[in-house]
């Protein structure tokens, strides 16, 4: 118990131990273990010869392609949009004016709020028979409820993107908001007394400056966005399904031989998560230590 | 004339605040009418007839919204707690050392929150069944940690990165028992820190889809998972008010925590995962 006897990389080692041992075994193990499901390899159960039928049958699979393409477009742009309008709503709440601090709270509660919720909610506004329909009806715009344009269950995957867009604005926001409050606005005085115009003095040297801090945030988004399960379950087309559904559809699939081939497509998502924490690692070092 | 470009300037900023106040608030209003809604048909904008009955039955001990309710929070609660045990002595080793080897603990701890559930969970299965931890709550809130732990390792580690520990060593030399000094004087200047990456790491365990759906297999019906069958089986109504008892943690946490939401804290990376 004499602590303070304990040479530091001793301590180090005791301190870190709990923490990496429930990260190495639940995470990277999880990890681990569906990588060697994903070849049929798994010694315990009798499989010791690794091949790779479930990466052939998940290549050679047309829906596979289908939803990997539809989950990057979800991502994509989600992302992208969510982004510029979140650069846009900090530019707004820097400056003071009236319902600032109604935006600014809602920001925050929409932080708390998780997304299934939001999902369900788009569900209600944006469905054939929710409360735009409704309105358009109102209006004498529609006349039946599949007058609507299909916005949930599309191929499109538009309210899937609107709940992340609504979702993700504020995350993105606080952290942008946060990044050009420490930075100031000296530098933009600079730059404006020197002659630059205003979408110069945004363009060369606010954007710049918040640019990492954006991408970190948006590496998150990406991320997050792409793996998620329960936001194309509620909003999605049956076919084709974002990935997660999907993979989650062959892991519960009657037929245990699909199993394998949900563990391949969990690896092609892990995969695509690494690319990101590489770009996340390159651009915020810092924010890791807090 | 820097007058007579302010004021349409001015009217263009409130005009985007009203478009994004009515933006953030709108999923949340259906939700909520649905919940004091009766046969709310197309194409009527508000119900004909007001109810509390979906209240009532959501209420009711025979309905499985409160054991729901309650289970969740216990789950959520147990996560938490082990979080804050597992979390902060790493966050220590994290925020007040330097050594080799650092940069690959920080990118390991890092991973959990980027990679998402579904490609780590459907392994985790697989091994839960021989070790007869699916379907049951405590397979759930093993498999929670994923989530809220490295969430709390980075919120802590930041706090020991500003911590001095002077202090420590005073109290120990003082003739101070190394638990006595823990109690007195580490505890008290890294609370703020447990309270805060405590609260969210609760929100991030409080909003797990797909973690429990697999490994609790359906079993463990906590509330994202109540809301998600009603939602999909049409009944909009038991729907809306699950939807509105859910966001009531973050809503409370929300007006504890206010200040500690600008995005300069590290807090504010765990609502990726919210």
């Amino acid at each position: 118990m004499e602590v303070g006897h304990l040479s530091d990389r001793t301590k180090i080692f005791l301190l870190l131990l709990p923490a990496m041992f429930i990260i190495v075994v639940l995470f990277f193990g999880g990890l681990m273990i569906g990588l060697m499901r994903s070849f049929n390899y798994m010694p315990v159960i009798g499989l010791t010869e690794p091949d790779l039928s479930a990466y052939i049958s998940v290549f050679t699979d047309r829906e596979f392609y289908l939803s990997f393409l539809l989950t990057f477009h979800i991502a994509f742009t989600s992302t992208v949009i969510s982004s510029i309008l979140a650069i846009g709503a900090a530019l707004l709440l820097r400056r003071s004016f009236v319902g600032r601090s109604i935006v600014n709270f809602l920001f925050q509660l929409n932080l708390t709020v998780p997304h299934l919720v939001g999902a369900i909610g788009m569900l209600y506004l944006f469905s054939q028979s929710g409360s735009f329909a409704r309105l358009a009806h109102e209006f004498g715009m529609i006349a039946r409820p599949s007058d609507f344009p299909a916005l949930v269950f599309d191929p499109y995957a538009i309210g899937i993107i609107l709940q992340y867009v609504w979702k993700e604005i504020p995350f993105i926001g606080v952290i942008v908001l946060a990044n050009m409050q420490s930075i100031g606005e000296d530098y933009e005085s600079v730059a404006r007394s020197l002659g630059a115009s205003k979408w110069q003095t945004f363009r060369y040297v606010l954007l710049p400056l918040i640019f990492p801090g954006v991408l970190s945030a948006s590496v998150m988004v990406f991320a997050f966005t792409f793996g998620a399960y329960e936001i194309p379950a509620i909003l999605g087309a049956n076919f084709p399904a974002a990935l997660p559904v999907l993979a989650y559809r062959k892991y519960t699939d009657v037929d245990l031989a699909a199993r394998p081939e949900a563990m391949a497509m969990a690896i092609v998502i892990a995969l695509l998560s690494a690319v990101m924490i590489y770009f996340y690692v390159r651009y915020s070092r810092r924010r890791i230590r807090g | 004339m820097s007058t007579a470009e302010s004021i349409p300037m001015r009217s263009f900023r409130v005009l985007t605040g009203v478009v994004l106040i009515t933006w953030l608030v709108l999923p949340l209003i259906p939700l909520a009418i649905w919940s004091f809604a009766r046969g709310w048909f197309y194409p009527d904008l508000l119900p004909k007839t007001w109810t509390l009955r979906a209240w009532e039955y959501a209420m009711s001990d025979t309905a499985g919204v409160l054991d729901s309710l309650w289970l969740t929070i216990g789950i959520s609660l147990a996560a938490t707690v082990l979080s804050i045990l597992v979390g902060v002595p790493a966050g220590r080793a994290l925020g007040m050392y330097k050594f080799r080897g650092k940069e690959i603990v920080e990118l390991m701890i890092l991973a959990p929150t980027i990679v998402p559930g579904i490609a780590v969970v459907l392994g985790i299965h697989s091994v839960f069944i021989s070790m007869g931890l699916n379907n049951t709550v405590w397979g759930v809130i093993l498999v929670h940690l994923i989530p809220t732990l490295p969430y709390m390792v980075l919120v802590m580690s930041g706090i020991f990165a500003n911590y001095d520990p002077a202090f420590e060593a005073q109290a120990r030399s003082l003739g101070a028992s190394p638990l006595k000094t823990f109690w007195y004087v580490t505890l008290p200047a890294i609370r703020p820190g447990i309270i805060v990456g405590g609260l969210f790491a609760f929100l991030v365990s409080w909003s797990q889809y797909i973690l429990t759906l697999l490994i609790g297999g359906g079993r463990v019906e906590t509330l994202p998972l109540l809301l998600f069958n009603f939602a999909t089986a049409g009944r909009n109504d038991i729907t809306g008010a699950i939807g509105m008892i859910y966001i009531l943690p973050g809503i409370i946490i929300l007006l504890l925590t206010a200040k500690h939401l600008s995005g300069r804290s590290g807090a504010v990376g765990g609502f990726g995962q919210i």
